[in-house]
């Protein structure tokens, strides 16, 4: 998997510069690090290039890192070329007042669902989603709850406190 | 020459009547409502409702220790509870490093192959149930009661199976399971192909399913279906075959694909992929290797209760264990496993803290089932009911 990885940062480099901000193995994934307003233009060519051929969005998850400052929030897409069996990962990331992320509706209708679930648990607003309301959670819900900041249980709880575990 | 006239009524617009399938309907097999637009018989628009069974797993992931989480995916997708179990159990072990040993992995093999003849035999004798077939249903359900007792051997529970432990299994298969596993072998077949031969060329079924609920391969594929409804399309895409688990590559097994990718197809292709999974689970059982059947992982593998009694660092290691205090590597892993109704894949991120740090659960259903409204528009009402439940759309694993 790791000629895959080199094949393709090195035709990313050659075609987005320095929109490919990292390429890096993670387990057995190769995973890019991209530049969050290229993100359409990158997947638009990994679908739709003959030798590419990424036409399977496997899933998309959002992800709450609050000490990273700067880049608060994350997003990962996972696309799959099931002929060639090639797996790879891409990461945008954020930061906490900025949460336009642009959507992927255009390019595969199972995006929908994905970004209406991130949404729901993070609040990404993704832009041109044709319907981004919450989609599990109840449409009352004034917050979003997989952010880091929300306990799971009762603030007031103290006996699953991890000072008790010494950390 | 002919003139046009156009009529003038008037409506606007036609007035379509509104029905409310769900959420508690016996036809749809789980909490999902959808809201119908109907012409008379004939579905207009469909607007899906989903959530009535969320629980928050992946929430609740993040402030649990790594064992405890098996628990929680068992509640997805419940009619194949051990294949969450144990696609969960290898994430971690993909995470950790840990190499499970061989006889570890053809037991897993067994395990999940009767998940997936259960999930199949409820699927199957669901569509024939509402076809109207009920015999198949109430007659061939027996199975599932037979590999549930299976289960019962292995691990003790029945539907919610908590199968299996990070690093292997936490016990080897008793002589009882073997003998109730290989029971099975010889009645299932039996009842396999008395239900094919009901089913698969009656002329009353054949005319209700095919062409029911139709879709082509590129929109599976751009609405992200996997499992047996992208191969009832026509795709030959597996991933016990794409990236094998488990050792899944020493086994000889064919992948069925439909052609259609309707109602009936999809019928097919879990029939046909029984078939298969009987073949496997006999390969299996004859090549069944000696050995373990855990690794030897005491950061995560309880100990003997004996030991734990007797012995100083069996004690503190199941202490460790139980009050989540092993230190787990950093990292993100992504690991899939062919469910019983497409790719479940596991997205663990962990920064070396007791519960994960991020946990996304990529659910088949979940993504798949965005499809539904495209592929009963315009067909009867009873299509759409017939479409839903060859789908195999579980609301437990919906929801998450």
């Amino acid at each position: 998997m790791s000629e895959l990885l080199e094949t393709l940062s090195g035709k990313l480099h050659e075609k987005f510069g320095s929109n490919l901000i990292k390429a890096s193995m993670d387990y057995d994934f190769p995973v890019f690090l991209i530049e969050k307003n290229s993100l359409i233009e990158i997947l638009t060519y990994l679908k739709t290039d003959p030798e590419m051929g990424f036409n399977f969005l496997t899933t998309l998850c959002g992800v709450h890192t609050p000490n990273n400052t700067g880049a608060e929030f994350g997003v990962m897409y996972q696309l799959q070329n099931m002929e060639k069996n090639w797996r790879i990962r891409l990461k945008i990331t954020m930061p906490e007042d900025d949460l336009k992320v642009p959507t992927l509706t255009v390019l595969w209708p199972a995006a929908n669902w994905m970004e209406r679930q991130e949404y729901d648990f993070f609040g990404f607003n993704f832009t041109g989603h044709p319907d981004l309301r919450r989609i599990l959670n109840m449409d009352e819900m004034n917050y979003f709850p997989m952010r880091k900041q929300y306990p799971l249980e009762d603030a007031g709880r103290e006996d699953k406190d991890d000072k008790f575990f010494g950390r | 020459m002919i003139e046009k006239h156009n009529i003038k009524t008037d409506s606007p617009e036609k007035e379509y009547s509104t029905l409310n399938l769900g959420p508690t309907h016996p036809a749809t097999h789980g909490i999902f409502q959808n809201i119908l637009k109907m012409d008379g018989e004939i579905v207009m628009h469909a607007e899906p409702t989903i959530g009535y069974i969320h629980r928050a797993f992946e929430k609740i992931a993040e402030h649990r220790p790594y064992y405890q989480i098996t628990t929680l995916t068992d509640r997805m997708n419940y009619c194949s509870s051990p294949i969450n179990n144990l696609g969960w159990h290898m994430t971690v072990e993909k995470l950790i490093g840990c190499e499970v040993p061989k006889r570890a992995q053809y037991l897993r093999v067994i395990i999940m192959e009767l998940a997936r003849i259960s999930d199949h035999v409820i699927c199957d004798t669901i569509i024939g149930q509402d076809t109207g077939a009920t015999t198949g249903f109430l007659y061939f359900f027996q199975m599932r009661e037979k590999i549930y007792e299976i289960y019962e051997e292995i691990c003790g529970a029945r539907l919610t199976t908590n199968i299996g432990r990070i690093g292997g299994l936490e016990r080897d298969f008793t002589p009882k399971a073997w003998q109730k596993l290989e029971a099975f072998m010889v009645e299932f077949p039996k009842y396999l192909k008395e239900f094919q031969s009901l089913i698969e060329r009656n002329r009353i079924f054949m005319d209700r399913t095919i062409g029911c609920g139709p879709i082509t391969i590129e929109k599976a594929l751009s609405y992200g279906f996997t499992g047996p409804n992208l191969r009832a399309a026509g795709l030959d895409y597996d991933v016990r075959v794409a990236n094998p688990y488990s050792s899944y590559e020493d086994f000889d097994f064919k992948i069925p694909v439909g052609k259609s990718g309707d109602t009936y197809d999809r019928f097919m292709v879990r029939l046909q992929e029984m078939w298969e999974s009987v073949s496997i689970i006999r390969q299996a059982i004859d090549k069944m290797p000696e050995g373990p059947f855990h690794a030897d992982v005491p950061d995560f593998y309880l100990p003997e209760k004996q030991d734990v009694y007797s012995k100083m660092e069996a004690l503190i290691y199941h202490f460790k264990i139980v009050m989540g205090e092993t230190d787990v590597p950093k990292g993100e892993v992504y690991h899939a496993v062919e469910g019983g109704n497409g790719e479940l894949g596991f997205y663990l991120i962990s920064d070396g803290g007791r519960a994960p740090f991020r946990l996304h659960f990529r659910r088949p259903c979940f993504v798949y089932y965005q499809a539904y409204p495209e592929m009963i528009v315009g067909g009867l009402l009873s299509d759409a009911i017939l479409t839903m439940s060859s789908m195999n759309v579980i609301a437990g694993e919906l929801d998450a």
